[in-house]
């Protein structure tokens, strides 16, 4: 009943990609901040992405991947018009969007994508929005022109000064948290970043979010492989998130889990790679 | 349905071929014969296999065992089975050799025979209420051996009775969650000819039969097939769709559908919370069976990673915690340790499955409660601390209540451990109806009677109402659901 065919395919980078995907109920229902579960094909694992935009004419849903593991590399390999074994949602809690004031938004990586839809959301509902995107380098800089369309000022911060400002992302956040009065912050992106912008933030006493992407294998409560502890309690990323109040998140123990299977995950993508014809 | 009961199947008990049949055997000599022991696959040769563990009877075996019931003028034993299947009847047909008649009474009154003959804890039900428990003080007739019978012979002989499809009402009903309940439920309504679609949030159809239950126990193949018989009736099946979710009830509404129920089950695994739980290497056994028994993995058929050690602890004393542990013995593990904090008596699992445990090498930690897990620099669990208990007062339950022995701690070193202490029901629904009522608990509100919830339009069976109990009482729910909504609509229209 429900095929997931793949309508734009988009090279970012050689590690970055954007797939439209055909799913009308998931763009009716999906609002910032919620994310899907992916299976690419019948052998595949099931994993979560957030959802970066949604087309209602064309019932379509946006995901930005990166290329780290299996799933992702067989996601690569598919074409326009192929389709993805499965995929449901829209999962976890929509982002809390209402008229705040100034909301500091920072992305780094990949993050940009989920970001995007909630800038989106948070300027439509009257907030000034002044957005920071970082990347290590230029090219690892993703969807400029969409996140400046849907914010009043757009920083834009590399690594190696390759583009936009030379510095880390927390930079650019202190230089406007200095300048001007932040109502609230937002930060999507590697898990270590978003500590350090929490880090960052509690010290001005600045009410943020932060997106987790965890590791999950159903994604809607079931496993509790997601867990993450927050203000001392044991959460559910998938249902009692994504998004939790950045400065309660215990950011180490998040790491540490991040990288329990990180060595099954080289193995499978080694596997994978030696296995598979380009 | 009446057309295919006449047809295919004989069971009236006063029909000239069973009085024959009473006649033949008396009842002395049917007492006389001893019970049939399940064939099962050599402990050592399936601690390292994924075959299911009970062989199945033969058919002489079956006949034998079948002869065993006495066709008792008031058969006890029905009034044990949650969805009051005729036990006598299927049985003496079996006793008769009429096996495919057998399997066709079953599905009179149940969707998933073959599931039932396999995981139902018939020594608590059916087999608990039979003449020979209660007044022989004998062995039961092994009622759940020759449902599997029954079920299997059918599946195997190739001329399973196509199920016919009825004709249709045009009235479209949804249903939230393919697992038993959901299925026993839509297996009623499509026989009553409704519009019947079965709504599932993950990839596969068939709930925790499929993602809970390992294929040791219950072989995936067997579900697939029961799913396939109801598609056969009609049934439609939507994976990938989570109500509450990806439709709301009010799209549900605007596409036709007259009346939900929902069966999304007690999928929300419980931790203890006690210090170190989030260490890697700990899961809860939901996690843990479901990447080995949905998503395949430990296989080569699967990308789904799955962490494995040498010494896998699981805390717990239920069907989980057995399915668990014996799940890690399978993938390697060489200690397979079930840590529970009171004794083998007030063990919650069937006692086969704590047999079957036994016999593939699995150790007992009995009377020990984790308080604390303990990890390296990676946050790599290492060791668990145990509480030593004691066993103290009856509590609520009626078991006895394990009291921590003062001073009684012990450290033992673990690569994984596995929490297996239950489940609490499925939030989504509950949180995205308005004006549903719920428990303390989280659990839908329902009359008991009918299964109806608050909305008069939803009705809600099995672990979402229950909480976490077995795969028969839920599709019980299903059942007793399907009647009333069948009333509840029928009254409407």
């Amino acid at each position: 009943m429900m095929t997931h065919k793949i309508i734009k395919r988009e090279l970012f980078s050689s590690h970055v990609l954007k797939l439209e995907i055909e799913a009308p109920r998931i763009a009716k229902a999906r609002k910032a901040g919620h994310f899907v579960m992916v299976r690419a094909d019948r052998k595949g694992e099931r994993i979560p992405l957030t959802i970066a935009g949604a087309n209602l004419e064309k019932g379509t849903i946006t995901l930005v991947i990166q290329k780290v593991g299996v799933t992702s590399a067989k996601l690569f390999e598919l074409k326009e018009g192929d389709s993805i074994a499965d995929m449901v949602g829209p999962l976890g809690k929509a982002t809390d969007v209402s008229h705040k004031g100034t909301i500091l938004a920072a992305g780094g990586g990949v993050g940009v994508a989920p970001l995007l839809p909630i800038i989106e959301a948070m300027k439509k509902a009257g907030n000034r929005v002044v957005t920071i995107i970082a990347a290590r380098s230029k090219d690892l800089i993703i969807l400029e022109d969409q996140v400046r369309q849907h914010s009043d000022e757009l920083i834009i911060m590399t690594d190696d000064g390759s583009y936009g400002e030379k510095g880390l992302v927390t930079e650019g956040m202190e230089k406007v948290i200095q300048r001007e009065n932040i109502d609230e912050a937002v930060t999507i992106g590697p898990a270590v970043m978003m500590k350090f912008c929490a880090l960052l933030t509690q010290k001005y006493n600045i009410p943020t979010v932060a997106s987790l992407n965890t590791i999950m294998v159903d994604g809607t409560g079931m496993c509790g492989a997601c867990r993450v502890t927050v203000n001392g309690k044991t959460r559910f990323v998938c249902v009692d998130g994504p998004e939790f109040n950045a400065h309660q998140v215990n950011f180490e123990e998040l790491l540490l889990r991040l990288n329990g299977f990180k060595k099954l995950e080289q193995d499978a993508l080694n596997t994978f790679n030696s296995t598979h014809k380009k | 349905m009446s057309d295919v009961k006449e047809k295919y199947t004989s069971i009236g008990r006063e029909d000239a071929w069973r009085q024959e049949l009473r006649k033949n055997v008396k009842a002395k000599e049917r007492t006389a014969i001893p019970r049939a022991k399940m064939p099962e696959l050599d402990a050592v040769y399936r601690a390292g296999s994924y075959d299911e563990v009970n062989v199945g009877l033969s058919s002489e075996e079956a006949q034998k065992e079948a002869a065993r019931c006495l066709d008792c003028a008031n058969p006890t034993c029905m009034s044990g089975c949650p969805v009051q299947i005729d036990i006598p009847s299927f049985v003496k047909n079996i006793e008769a050799g009429e096996f495919l008649k057998a399997a066709v009474t079953l599905k009179l009154y149940s969707s998933l025979p073959a599931v039932c003959g396999r995981v139902c804890p018939q020594e608590k039900q059916c087999e608990a209420q039979c003449i020979y428990t209660q007044k022989l003080k004998k062995e039961p007739v092994a009622i759940g051996h020759l449902e599997r019978f029954a079920a299997d012979y059918e599946r195997n002989s190739g001329q399973a009775i196509e199920p016919i499809k009825p004709a249709s009402n045009g009235i479209k009903v949804a249903v939230a969650g393919s697992g038993p309940a959901g299925l026993a439920f839509a297996g009623e309504m499509v026989k009553w000819g409704y519009d019947v679609t079965v709504f599932e949030a993950l990839h596969e159809i068939g709930g925790v039969l499929k993602y809970g239950i390992p294929e040791f126990r219950l072989p995936n193949s067997i579900v697939d097939f029961e799913i396939d018989n109801l598609k056969k009736l009609g049934v439609n099946f939507v994976a990938n769709c989570i109500i509450g979710k990806t439709i709301s009830l009010e799209v549900l509404k605007e596409e036709g559908y007259q009346a939900l129920f929902v069966a999304s089950g007690a999928g929300l695994p419980r931790f203890m919370n006690i210090d170190g739980e989030n260490l890697v290497g700990i899961m809860s056994a939901n996690e843990y069976l479901t990447r080995i028994n949905l998503m395949g993995a430990g296989r080569e058929v699967s990308d789904t990673p799955v962490l494995s050690g040498k010494t896998v602890a699981v805390i717990g004393g239920g069907n989980t915690a057995m399915d668990s542990v014996r799940t890690a013995r399978r993938l390697g593990a060489s200690n397979a340790i079930i840590i529970y904090r009171r004794s083998f008596e007030e063990m919650p699992a069937r006692m086969e499955e704590i047999n079957h445990a036994k016999e593939e090498g699995i150790q007992f930690m009995n009377l020990y409660n984790p308080v604390q897990y303990l990890g390296d620099e990676f946050g790599q669990l290492k060791q668990i601390k145990l509480q030593r208990m004691e066993l103290g007062e009856p509590d609520a339950s009626g078991r006895r209540k394990p009291v921590p022995v003062k001073d009684g701690f012990e450290l033992l070193d673990v690569d994984l451990a596995i929490v297996a202490i239950g489940v609490s029901p499925n939030p989504i629904i509950p949180q995205a109806v308005d004006g549903l009522q719920t428990t303390n608990w989280g659990t839908i509100e329902v009359n008991r009677d009918n299964m109806q919830s608050s909305i008069p339009e939803i009705f809600a069976g099995g672990d979402i109402v229950r909480g976490g109990a077995t795969v028969i009482l839920a599709m019980g729910d299903g059942k007793k659901a399907a009647n009333s909504m069948h009333e509840y609509l029928q009254k409407k229209a």
